[in-house]
């Protein structure tokens, strides 16, 4: 073919922090409301926000939420949505229940038996959907009335508890504590320092080789500032953490689970063809994808990090109750929603989900501690889902 | 002398010729594409005037104008209806003078009945209260008026197209219809049905409503017309009068399709190897309409360095047998051979169908090429991850230099290979979705339609690409409804009509002409 000049390989592609800005504009935004809102609360609750023993509170009450988001975003990215998860939260807690305490099974194979319990339900679900046609919606609100009801009978309308010691450390446990550091524990600030440290290296890392290959990154000042500011704010929380009982585990466990999402999400190719069939299924297809397949996995995944939410959720009330994950997936699909993904498909990123989630838990958890009712709560968070997608709405008319 | 005022004048001439309408140097462009320039178009009260033209010639594009789907201002020129000036804005004010168009797919709402259907927007009604007995009755006497026997209630989904179409007629007559359009009426007709309908319009003219009949079938032409329009190229060629002259199909074939070819296709060496892909006795059922065949023993093959065209109408299969080839995306209960140098090969889905070297460019690149919502970058190597990627993990920088190659060997215009695919031209979109399937390095390009709704700049360097193809040992297999683009590119010609091949033409035989011919002939057999 006609050799034409390469268009300008060796310009800079830095470009100015305000246009950096704009065009990732949406994570911006959710991460200053996060900010946002956690100073409003420290102010408004006169500081009891920040602290250790409510900030481990913080991690413990969202976790689930947020396991489930990130299966609930490739879900939606995939042009799908899934309202059976507070079901399944229900019925696999409830079969982690008979097993652990009624059967007295181990608790390391009941768990990786709920993990695939879970599998099971997505699949299922997945089959109708993805080889079937039915619509999402219909089939997981069948799901939501089925798994609820299979709650209520397994249990016989009872509450199972309580759990073994070893099988609640997964949503109640610190990891060890290695040295005696006094009020500190050492392996946690360990942590919290390394970590930081590892992600700045990588970001700075992925800045260069971006550069190199002409993609256009942020101007280093920016760029320096803006991981700082983050860093710092990680450490500051891991050294609060660290100064009560330190890391929860299941702190641990979301860490690594948000980190593999991600991955996947922006770096492999299952993650490319997630988003290319949320974006035109028939154009994913007739580019050789099998869509079928692809959708019925991300269902199957979204059980099995629902079966592990039910764990975490049924470990941590120390009893398998037939209400438990009751209303979940409204939250879990609102932190989605809230962070960035689109109900049309294609559109939206394992940190906005993330964002989402942690925006929904601290309003959940600033409002509980002021004293405001249930009532102002919910309206509450019904209009910041609102505001957040009208806000994505308008952008997009605007660009 | 004697002094009229000019409007008054201007009707008290038009009267006398008796002139229903008349549209007056009409141009209408889109960006980038002049689909009408200067046509004249001059309809006789009562009378059949048939609008005849290649696919794209214009002639929907000037039933539009004159319906005011495309409203006053968005076209130059004048339409000129009963002696006076009129500026359509809606559809609504062109209907409220008795202008009814009824377009190819059909506008009736399937799950209501037919009296529905007939006064949907235009309910017989007092305050919203529907007065069910008087829309039925008006019903009867309007569908004994279309030769229709059916109860006004059954609901449209479960007659015919054949008498779906005679409801849409019906509704036209509600409206006190004076101008009747019908675009393509007999298009999905069978010929029984298509008699019917032309005989209703032979009625129609006696008792003095006109009608514009927008058609490819010269045949029907020839039996119902009193004038022919022909338009090429979104010019009025000529207007001829059936009943001054005898009209052969030949003299209005030559109209429509005689052009000169210019040098609007770039010259290549031809160098012609071996039998690449060959496809054998390929049958296919339609993906619905599960018992009706929509290919018949179809035998295509393609050799090395040879660009193959298939020619053929709207409706002929084309890309049906395309689609079906490629991963079977197409129909049901799908038979026959696939030989990729000289080699059975199993096509049976996309994913097997590139593997042994098969790409198909479709020709709705909107909804079956493009996630519109993604960057260049993303879609060009969505047919080929395992390209871009070491053990499912992708890697960034090969990406984008693979993406950064195609723009630049491609000439996309774009802002970068980040640019959102929904944002360029439809010319760099098409450039966007040769580079997936080249990237998926093919041995047979499928193009469908590879330079619809392109400018002629576009359509050069498309060209080019695909010579440059053919050159480097490469098989093109090209659907095309231009006639022109096909003559200019292909090394041969196979031509179809309702899922068969009725001709193949060598490059020396091909003409605008013969082609046609073929068609033409076909249909006739039937």
């Amino acid at each position: 073919m006609t050799p034409v000049t390469p268009p300008a390989a060796e310009e800079s592609h830095v470009v100015s922090a305000f246009d950096y800005v704009r065009g990732n504009i949406r994570e911006y935004g959710m991460l200053i409301v996060l900010v946002a809102i956690m100073v409003f609360f420290q102010f408004y609750t006169g500081g009891i926000l920040f602290k250790p023993v409510n900030l481990t509170n913080l991690v413990l009450q969202n976790s689930f939420i947020v396991i489930m988001a990130l299966g609930m975003l490739l879900v939606i990215v995939a042009g799908h949505i899934d309202l059976s998860v507070g079901s399944v939260v229900g019925f696999v807690g409830a079969i982690a229940g008979i097993l652990t305490v009624q059967y007295q099974m181990n608790f390391i194979l009941a768990a990786l038996l709920c993990l695939v319990v879970g599998g099971i339900i997505g699949a299922a679900q997945g089959y109708f959907i993805a080889y079937h046609k039915i619509p999402s919606f219909i089939v997981t609100l069948a799901g939501m009335l089925v798994f609820r009801g299979l709650t209520l009978f397994v249990l016989g309308g009872k509450n199972i508890g309580p759990f073994p010691k070893d099988f609640q450390l997964i949503s109640t446990g610190f990891i060890p504590d290695f040295f005696d550091m006094g009020t500190i524990h050492s392996t946690s600030i360990i942590l919290s320092i390394v970590m930081p440290l590892v992600l700045f290296i990588m970001a700075l890392r992925r800045r260069k080789s971006n550069e190199s290959h002409g993609i256009d990154v942020e101007p280093m000042s920016f760029f320096l500032i803006q991981n700082l500011i983050i860093c710092g704010a990680l450490l500051f929380l891991g050294y609060q953490l660290s100064s009560d009982k330190g890391l929860p585990n299941v702190l641990i466990i979301m860490v690594i689970l948000i980190a593999a999402y991600a991955f996947i999400t922006r770096q492999t190719t299952i993650g490319r063809r997630v988003y290319a069939m949320g974006g035109n299924e028939k154009a994913t297809k007739l580019s050789g994808i099998n869509t079928e397949r692809l959708s019925f996995f991300t269902f199957v995944n979204m059980g099995a990090l629902a079966g592990l939410a039910g764990m975490i959720v049924a470990t941590r009330l120390n009893s398998a109750t037939p209400k438990a994950g009751v209303g979940n997936e409204l939250d879990v699909i609102a932190a989605c929603f809230i962070g960035g993904a689109s109900a049309s498909g294609g559109v939206g990123k394992i940190t906005g989900a993330v964002i989402g989630a942690f925006i929904m838990g601290v309003m959940n958890n600033g409002m509980s501690i002021v004293g405001l009712g249930i009532d102002f709560q919910q309206m509450v968070k019904g209009l910041v889902l609102l505001a957040a997608v009208f806000f994505d709405v308008y952008n997009k008319n605007k660009g | 002398m004697i002094v009229v005022p000019r409007s008054g004048w201007r009707r008290w001439i038009l009267i006398m010729d008796n002139i229903i309408l008349e549209m007056r140097d009409i141009t209408k462009t889109f960006p980038g594409v002049k689909a009408l320039e200067n046509v004249n178009l001059k309809v006789r009260q009562g009378e059949i005037h048939a609008l005849v033209g290649e696919n794209g010639a214009g002639k929907s594009t000037l039933m539009k104008v004159l319906s005011g789907v495309y409203p006053a201002g968005s076209y130059d020129g004048d339409i000129v209806y009963e002696g006076e000036v009129r500026n359509f804005k809606v559809i609504k004010d062109s209907e409220a003078i008795g202008i009814i168009i009824i377009h190819q797919e059909l506008a009736l709402v399937p799950l209501l009945s037919i009296a529905e259907n007939i006064f949907l927007g235009n309910e017989v009604a007092t305050n919203g209260v529907i007065r069910w007995q008087e829309a039925f009755s008006k019903t009867r006497g309007l569908l004994a008026k279309v030769g229709l026997k059916e109860s006004p209630e059954t609901l449209v989904t479960n007659i015919g197209v054949g008498k779906q179409q005679l409801v849409e007629i019906a509704k036209a007559l509600s409206k006190s219809v004076k101008l009747l359009i019908l675009d393509e009426p007999t298009a999905s007709l069978n010929e029984k049905d298509s008699d019917a309908l032309l005989n209703l319009l032979i009625e129609f003219r006696n008792q003095g409503i006109t009608s514009i009949i927008i058609t490819h079938k010269l045949n029907e032409v020839r039996k119902v017309a009193d004038q022919i329009t022909v338009l090429r190229d979104g010019m009025t060629v000529k207007t001829l009068n059936c009943h001054e002259e005898e009209i052969s199909e030949d003299i209005i074939i030559k109209n429509m399709v005689g052009r000169e070819l210019a040098d609007r296709y770039p010259p290549r060496s031809v160098a012609i190897g071996e039998t690449v892909l060959e496809v054998k006795n390929w049958n296919a059922f339609h993906q619905h309409h599960r018992d009706r065949q929509v290919l018949h023993d179809i035998n295509v093959n393609v050799r090395r360095g040879e660009v193959v065209g298939i020619a053929g109408l709207m409706g002929a299969g084309r890309t049906e047998f395309a689609m079906s080839v490629f991963g079977k995306s197409y129909g049901h209960r799908i038979s026959g051979d696939v030989f990729m140098d000289g080699k059975l090969v199993d096509v049976s889905t996309v994913r097997k169908a590139i593997d042994v070297g098969l790409a198909y460019v479709t020709e709705d690149r909107k909804h079956l090429g493009l996630v519109l919502n993604d960057s260049i970058m993303h879609n060009t190597s969505l047919a080929n991850l395992a390209g871009i990627s070491n053990a499912t993990v992708i890697d960034n920088h090969k990406e984008s230099d693979v993406a950064t190659d195609f723009r630049s060997k491609l000439r996309i215009r774009s802002s970068g290979i980040f640019q959102e695919a929904v944002n360029l031209s439809g010319g760099n979109q098409q450039k966007v979705v040769l580079s997936k399937w080249l990237f998926s390095d093919p041995e047979v390009l499928i193009l469908d339609e590879p330079t619809r709704g392109i400018d002629v700049g576009a359509k050069y360097e498309i060209y080019s690409i695909i010579n440059q193809l053919a050159a480097d040992g490469k098989g093109v297999l090209m659907i095309s409804s231009e006639m022109p683009e096909l003559l200019g590119t292909c090394d041969r010609i196979y031509v179809m009509n309702e899922g068969r091949i009725v001709a193949e033409l060598s490059k020396e035989e091909a003409s605008q002409e013969t082609i046609m011919r073929a068609i033409m002939r076909s249909g006739e057999k039937k």
